[in-house]
C-alpha cells in the first residue's frame, strides 16, 4: 500500500516536472499580461517615449463607469452578443438536426459547412463589405432581381441596419462551428431512447425537445461559452466592414478599447477597459456553468 | 530522483531568464559599423505618390547607398497613425521613418516620437523649400521631419456631363454647383451628381474644412475655443444633409473614403467630387481604372455666396512630412533616405501624383521641365498654384485625434438624422473644450 502511494506521488512529481516548462510559458503569456494590465489600469499612462505615468487609483474605472459612451457601447456589444449567439444556437441546432436526419446529400452539406468557417475573419469581412456595397454589391443586385427593392440601397449608412448586417456577416462565418458541434453531439446520442419514445407515440418535435435537447446540454454549454466570449470581444469584422460607424452605431467594446489605447494613446483607460472586458467574460462563463453544468452527467 | 528534478527545474528556470535577458540585450544594441543598416519605412497607399513610385525611389536609393536597406510598409492612411504609435512602444521601434500627416505633428512631438532635424537640414533646404511646407513639420522653431507633400483638395468635374447639361464653365459657388447638379439630375444624366468622402474618418473632416471656411466659419475662435458650432458651421452641416436628402449628393458618401470617391467619379457616376491631386492622373488617363478619361476637369473649390467671394475659394491643407522616430538606432541612414525621397530631383521625377515642395521647381527652366515631367503636370501645376493658396490648415492641437473623432461622430449623427446639426456640433464642441482643458 505504502509503496503504491509513493509510486503515485512519484508519478505526480514527474507529471509536474514535465509540464513545468509549458506552465511557466503559459503563465508568462497569460497571468503576467493580465496582472500588468491591472497594474497599468490604475495609472494615467499616455503613450509616448519616456512619458511619466501618474497613479490615479480607480479614476480610470470611475471615468468609464460614469461615461454614457461606455454604457451605450456595452449595450451595443450585448445586442451583438445576444442576437448573434441566439441565432447561432437556434440555427446551429436546426442545421445539426437536418444533417442528422440524413437527407440526400447530407455528406456534401456537412463538408460544405466547413468552408465559411475556414475563411479568415478578415477575408470574410472584406467579402461582406463588397456584398453590402452601395454601388456594386451582390445584396443590392439580388434584391433588385427579386423585385424587393427598386433602386440600390446604401445599407451601411443606416445606423439601425448597420449592426444587423455586421451580425449577419459574422453569423455566416461562425454558424458552422455551432452546427458541427451540435451535429457531433447528436450523432453520439444513444438511439434506444429515441426509439423507445417513438414506440410510446412521441412525435418528432417531442422527441427532440424532451429527449435529445436535454442530452445536448454539455454541447450547448461549450458553444455558449466559446461563442459568447468571442462575440463579446468582436473586433475584426467591425473594423473591416464599418470601422465602428455610422455614427458609432457598430462601435463595440473592443473597438472602443482600440480607439482609447492606440488612436488616443490613453494606455491606462485602455487597460481598465480590457480588464473590465475580461471580468465580464469571466462572469458570463461562471453564469453558464452554474446553470448548465451538472457534474453527475459526467459519471453517467 | 528528487535532486535530479530540482536540478532540471533550476536549469529550465535559468535558461528562461537568460533567454529573456538575452532578448533585451540584443534588442538594444545598435547596428555595428560595417553592417548593413536597415531603415523601416511606414507610409500610406492612398493619395500622393503611388506604391510603385515609392518602391522605385527605394530601389534607386539602395542602388546609390549599398550599405542601407530600405524596407517599405504600406497601409491605408486610416491605419498609419495607430500602427506607428503601437510600433513606437518598443525599443528599437518597429519603424524608423514614418509619413506624418500635418495634423499628427503636435501629438507626436508632445509624446517625444520624432527626431528634431533642425540642425541636419542644410541652408539650401531651408531657403529653397516653400515656407508653407516647412510649417507642416515645424513647431516653435524646431523641425521634426522633412516636408514631403504639399497637397490640397480640388473640385473635380466631369466636363462631358457639364456640357450635356448645357453649362460651359465649372461653378464658382456652392449655390451654382447645386443648380448645375439639379439640372443634371432632372435631365437624367446622372442619378447622384455629387460624391463626397464623408465616412466616419479624417476624410470627412477634410471636406468639412473646405465647406466650413467657404462659409466664413472657423474651427477655433481667437481664444482657442471651438467655434465650428456657430451659425456658419451649423449652416454648413445643414447644407450637407440637405444635399443628401434631396438626392444631389450620393447617399453612399456617408460611408465613402477618398478611394471610393475616385471609383465613383471614374465610373462616370458623379459629375462633381472633391479629392486630392492624385485623382487627376488616374481619372483622366488610366483607361484601366477609369471610364471618364479625357473628360476630367480640375478647378478651385467653390465657396458659399454668403461670403461674397472673399476668399474666392476655400480648401483644406492635407500636407505631410517624413519624420524619423526618436528611438531609431539608424537615424543617420534614415535621414539619408528622407532627404533622398524629398530631394528636388526625386520630386521632379515623380510629380504625376504630387507636386514638389521646392519653390525652385516652379522657377525658370525647372518649371518647363516640371510641366513636361508627366502627362498630368501641364494641368495640375497651374491648378496647384491656383488652389493651394486657399488651403486651410486644420487646428494644430495635441488632442487632434480625439477631437477629430468627436467631430466625425457629430457629422455622422447629423447626416444619419440621429441629431440635428446644431445638437451634434454642440456636443462635439463640448468635447473639444473638455479635451483642451485636460
Amino acid at each position: 500500500m505504502k509503496s503504491q502511494l509513493t509510486m503515485r506521488q512519484k508519478d505526480q512529481r514527474l507529471a509536474w516536472f514535465l509540464i513545468a516548462p509549458s506552465l511557466v510559458i503559459i503563465l508568462g503569456v497569460t497571468l503576467y499580461p493580465i496582472l500588468n494590465t491591472l497594474y497599468l489600469s490604475f495609472f494615467e499612462a499616455p503613450a509616448g517615449i519616456n512619458l511619466p505615468k501618474t497613479f490615479v487609483g480607480l479614476e480610470n474605472y470611475r471615468g468609464l463607469l460614469t461615461d454614457p459612451t461606455f454604457w451605450a457601447t456595452i449595450g451595443r456589444t450585448l445586442y451583438f452578443t445576444i442576437v448573434s449567439v441566439g441565432l447561432e444556437l437556434i440555427l446551429g441546432l436546426a442545421i445539426a438536426q437536418l444533417i442528422q436526419s440524413h437527407p440526400p446529400g447530407w455528406r456534401f452539406l456537412r463538408v460544405s459547412l466547413i468552408i465559411p468557417w475556414a475563411i479568415p475573419t478578415i477575408v470574410n469581412g472584406a467579402m461582406w463589405r463588397w456584398i453590402y456595397s452601395a454601388d456594386f454589391g451582390a445584396l443590392n443586385g439580388l434584391l433588385q432581381e427579386l423585385g424587393i427593392i427598386t433602386r440600390y440601397q446604401v445599407w451601411l449608412v443606416k445606423p439601425a441596419s448597420a449592426m444587423n448586417l455586421v451580425i449577419l456577416a459574422d453569423l455566416w462565418h461562425v454558424l458552422p462551428f455551432a452546427a458541427l458541434i451540435f451535429q457531433a453531439a447528436l450523432a453520439a446520442l444513444p438511439e434506444e431512447l429515441d426509439e423507445a419514445a417513438k414506440v410510446d407515440g412521441a412525435n418528432a418535435w417531442k422527441r427532440f425537445w424532451y429527449i435529445r435537447l436535454p442530452q445536448l446540454r454539455l454541447a450547448i454549454l461549450v458553444v455558449l461559452i466559446v461563442r459568447t466570449v468571442e462575440a463579446f470581444r468582436v473586433f475584426d469584422i467591425v473594423y473591416i466592414i464599418t470601422r465602428g460607424g455610422p455614427a458609432f452605431a457598430t462601435m463595440t467594446i473592443t473597438y472602443l478599447t482600440y480607439l482609447e489605447t492606440f488612436a488616443y494613446g490613453k494606455l491606462g483607460t485602455g487597460a481598465a477597459l480590457s480588464f473590465l472586458i475580461s471580468l465580464f467574460t469571466l462572469l458570463m462563463a461562471v453564469i453558464y456553468i452554474r446553470f448548465l453544468y451538472r457534474p453527475q452527467e459526467q459519471s453517467e | 530522483m528528487r535532486t535530479f528534478q530540482r536540478t532540471a527545474l533550476l536549469m529550465v528556470a535559468v535558461l528562461l531568464v537568460i533567454s529573456v535577458v538575452g532578448c533585451q540585450s540584443t534588442s538594444e544594441t545598435q547596428a555595428p559599423a560595417g553592417e548593413k543598416a536597415i531603415v523601416r519605412v511606414l507610409t500610406m497607399d492612398q493619395a500622393a505618390m503611388s506604391v510603385d513610385q515609392m518602391n522605385e525611389v527605394a530601389t534607386e536609393f539602395m542602388a546609390a547607398n549599398p550599405d542601407i536597406t530600405i524596407e517599405m510598409t504600406y497601409v491605408p492612411y486610416e491605419q498609419v497613425h495607430d500602427k506607428f504609435v503601437t510600433g513606437a512602444a518598443t525599443t528599437p521601434p518597429a519603424y524608423d521613418v514614418v509619413m506624418t500627416d500635418v495634423v499628427w505633428y503636435d501629438e507626436f512631438i508632445k509624446k517625444g516620437y520624432l527626431t528634431d532635424i533642425t540642425d541636419k537640414a542644410t541652408q539650401e533646404m531651408k531657403d529653397d523649400i516653400f515656407p508653407t511646407a516647412w510649417n507642416v513639420v515645424t513647431r516653435n522653431g524646431k523641425s521634426y521631419g522633412m516636408p514631403w507633400l504639399l497637397d490640397t483638395k480640388y473640385l473635380f468635374y466631369n466636363t462631358d456631363l457639364l456640357q450635356q447639361a448645357g453649362f460651359t464653365n465649372p461653378p464658382k459657388t456652392w449655390e451654382e454647383l447645386l443648380t448645375m447638379a439639379q439640372a443634371m439630375k432632372d435631365q437624367g444624366l446622372v442619378e447622384y451628381p455629387i460624391v463626397w468622402s464623408w465616412a466616419q474618418a479624417e476624410a470627412a473632416i477634410c471636406d468639412f474644412t473646405a465647406l466650413l471656411y467657404g462659409n466664413g466659419g472657423t474651427f477655433l475662435d481667437e481664444s482657442g475655443q471651438p467655434a465650428f458650432n456657430n451659425e456658419q458651421g451649423v449652416a454648413v452641416l445643414e447644407w450637407m444633409k440637405s444635399t443628401i436628402d434631396n438626392g444631389l449628393s450620393n447617399p453612399a458618401s456617408a460611408q465613402y473614403l477618398e478611394g471610393d470617391v475616385l471609383n465613383t467619379f471614374a465610373q462616370g457616376k458623379a459629375a462633381f467630387a472633391l479629392n486630392w491631386l492624385f485623382m487627376y492622373d488616374v481619372a483622366n488617363f488610366d483607361t484601366e481604372n477609369s471610364q471618364v478619361t479625357g473628360k476630367v476637369g480640375i478647378t478651385n473649390i467653390p465657396v458659399f455666396e454668403s461670403i461674397g467671394g472673399n476668399p474666392p475659394s476655400a480648401s483644406v491643407d492635407g500636407s505631410s512630412g517624413f519624420s524619423i522616430t526618436a528611438t531609431s538606432p539608424n537615424v543617420e541612414a534614415a535621414w539619408k533616405y528622407v532627404t533622398f525621397l524629398t530631394s528636388l530631383d526625386t520630386q521632379m521625377k515623380y510629380s504625376s501624383n504630387q507636386l514638389p515642395i521646392w519653390a525652385t521647381a516652379y522657377e525658370g527652366e525647372n518649371l518647363d521641365t516640371l510641366k513636361a515631367a508627366s502627362r498630368s503636370n501641364p494641368v495640375t501645376v497651374p491648378a496647384f498654384a491656383d488652389q493651394f493658396q486657399y488651403a486651410v490648415l486644420r487646428p494644430n492641437i495635441a488632442y487632434y485625434q480625439e477631437g477629430s473623432t468627436a467631430l466625425q461622430l457629430a457629422l455622422q449623427e447629423a447626416l444619419t438624422g440621429q441629431k440635428t446639426p446644431q445638437e451634434a456640433l454642440d456636443a462635439a464642441a463640448a468635447k473639444w473644450a473638455e479635451l483642451a482643458a485636460q
